[in-house]
């Protein structure tokens, strides 16, 4: 939803909060949901449903769970509920983008939060509880998954950077980049850009440091692209092609090449607000499924079965069977 | 005697000795600029341009006349002015109808109210973004509701105005620290009115063009000319 806000340029379109327009939010009439008002006011609609769940989440969990760290982990995704919904206040009330940025930010650690919570509340993390610490084979692995997880987070900001300063398409045109393999910033250049460019919604001139900053994106994600293909070689040699966690890791690397052409169709179509969300959602993605993957071989579920070794032997085999039904669940 | 010095002074200005001219002039674009492009708007506006009888909405990157005056140009007196003259009382009008601002582009006096409505069926937020320190504000506007008055304490070329709610919604104000600006109009030509005798140099500023062209005039009774080229690059 804040996607399709930032997407559709709308975040402003809202000028007051936590009213609408001088209503109560929630007795805004659906007559006014027009253009922005309706991205930002069902964002915000939206964002209150969720700020409720997460409420109950953490009443439930305080209640229901013996684990004291998972009780505070309840208590801190509220926390980070709460903060989030006020930096998407104070982003309109205080006209700061770079207070969007945060927010886009703290959106994607709140999805990890959550997700981290459901997993380790999950039946598949509570019936594996006893097995032993992750094998040294898998070692490598973690500190790999969580190397490219961290890049992958670092590009979301990146990315969330651009949208917020409206320099999606600073460089309109890809692979190349005003038809060079990197662009000229100086004056006249920018100039020229500026010149030249018929976007039909963002007429702010663009500048040297939106060029450069939509270039670090681009250099990020192949850099990206090259870690997680990495990864997944690393998984296949390590684990056996038919390994669960490899799988996963396959899952990872088709996510990323899914990703870098939402990124190619976000600048083809012109920045057209479904194609751009898509790739903001398929980043998520990414970023969730690399965090998937350190957790579960942080909890050491992932054995040591390489293909130089007998899985019959290791004594992670019944775990990965497990984990095989697990995921075809 | 001091007096008798005031009524000496304001004699003269009245019987127009350094009486002011005109500064007027056109404004030629060079190149071919990029083809505009058609917004396409939600149904609520496009109804709103229906009743108001206008046509399909384009961009405005550049709007040319048929013997090449390019329209839209933001043209002022960048240095000369002495002294520090009056704001005019009347304000600048700006409306959003059928969901664009009119004028696109228009100018302002530093501390001049600046007045906008909203003659469509539908709501805006009017938002200006102007660069620090003058202040960025963003209101809600009902439809036809009470015009909503803005003004600005220092020179800004150009301040943009944007409604959220209709991201392809754009105006443009010059903003000047006294009252000789002017915009070309479908022709190109402008005219600054009233300039007192003097040196001046005169800017004329093109939003998609981005870069200012001078020249330096000098007014005498008979006003000055000026006119200025816009280039726009090969595509």
């Amino acid at each position: 939803m804040g996607g399709l806000v930032t997407s559709h340029g709308a975040g402003m379109a809202v000028p007051d909060w936590p009213t609408t327009y001088g209503y109560n939010m929630f007795l805004f009439p659906i007559s006014l949901w027009k253009g922005g008002i309706f991205y930002e006011h069902s964002h915000r609609l939206y964002a209150s449903f969720v700020g409720l769940l997460t409420a109950v989440l953490a009443v439930w969990i305080w209640l229901a769970e013996s684990r004291q760290r998972l009780r505070w982990a309840g208590v801190g995704a509220l926390f980070l509920v709460v903060l989030q919904g006020t930096l998407g206040g104070l982003r309109v009330t205080l006209f700061k983008d770079q207070i969007g940025i945060v927010h886009a930010t703290l959106a994607q650690i709140f999805l990890l939060w959550v997700s981290g919570i459901a997993l380790v509340t999950s039946p598949w993390w509570l019936k594996f509880s006893s097995r032993p610490a992750t094998a040294p084979s898998s070692a490598r692995l973690t500190y790999s998954y969580a190397a490219v997880t961290g890049l992958v987070l670092v590009q979301l900001i990146l990315g969330a950077s651009m949208r917020h300063q409206h320099a999606g398409l600073a460089v309109p045109d890809f692979p190349l980049a005003y038809g060079k393999a990197w662009p000229a910033t100086d004056p006249d250049s920018i100039l020229r850009y500026n010149q030249t460019r018929t976007e039909t919604t963002a007429y702010n001139p663009i500048t040297a440091p939106q060029v450069r900053l939509h270039m670090l994106h681009r250099v990020g994600a192949i850099l990206i692209y090259s870690a997680v293909a990495f990864c997944a070689w690393l998984s296949c040699r390590q684990l056996g092609f038919r390994q669960p966690m490899t799988r996963m890791a396959l899952a990872w690397f088709g996510i990323v090449n899914l990703q870098f052409l939402l990124g190619a169709a976000t600048i083809w179509s012109l920045k057209a607000a479904d194609v751009a969300t898509a790739h903001v959602v398929t980043g998520a993605l990414a970023l969730l499924t690399g965090a998937g993957l350190v957790a579960m071989t942080l909890r050491g579920r992932v054995g040591t079965v390489t293909p130089h070794s007998s899985p019959m032997s290791e004594p992670g085999r019944d775990f990965s069977r497990q984990l095989s039904v697990e995921v075809a669940r | 005697m001091k007096h008798l010095t005031l009524t000496a002074v304001s004699l003269l200005a009245a019987i127009g000795i350094g009486s002011a001219g005109d500064v007027t002039g056109k404004i030629s674009l060079k190149g071919t600029p990029p083809p505009e492009k058609p917004i396409m708007m939600d149904p609520a506006c496009g109804k709103s341009r229906g009743d108001f009888s206008l046509p399909p909405a384009q961009t405005r990157f550049y709007v040319v006349g048929k013997d090449g005056g390019l329209a839209d140009v933001f043209v002022y007196l960048k240095s000369g002015v002495t002294g520090k003259p009056a704001v005019p009382a009347t304000p600048v009008n700006i409306d959003q109808k059928g969901c664009e601002y009119t004028p696109y582009v228009s100018g302002a006096m530093v501390g001049q109210k600046i007045l906008v409505s909203n003659s469509d069926p539908v709501l805006h937020n009017v938002h200006p973004t102007p660069v620090p320190p003058n202040k960025e504000y963003n209101k809600a506007q009902l439809p036809k509701g009470p015009a909503l008055e803005f003004s600005w304490d220092n020179a800004e070329i150009l301040l943009r105005f944007k409604c959220d709610v209709h991201p392809w919604m754009f105006a443009y104000v010059g903003l000047v620290d006294h009252p000789y600006f002017a915009v070309s109009g479908t022709d190109g030509s402008f005219k600054i009115a009233n300039v007192p005798p003097g040196k001046y140099v005169v800017e004329a500023f093109h939003r998609k063009s981005g870069k200012p062209v001078t020249q330096e005039v000098t007014v005498g009774a008979d006003g000055a000319k000026a006119d200025f080229t816009v280039e726009v690059p090969a595509q």
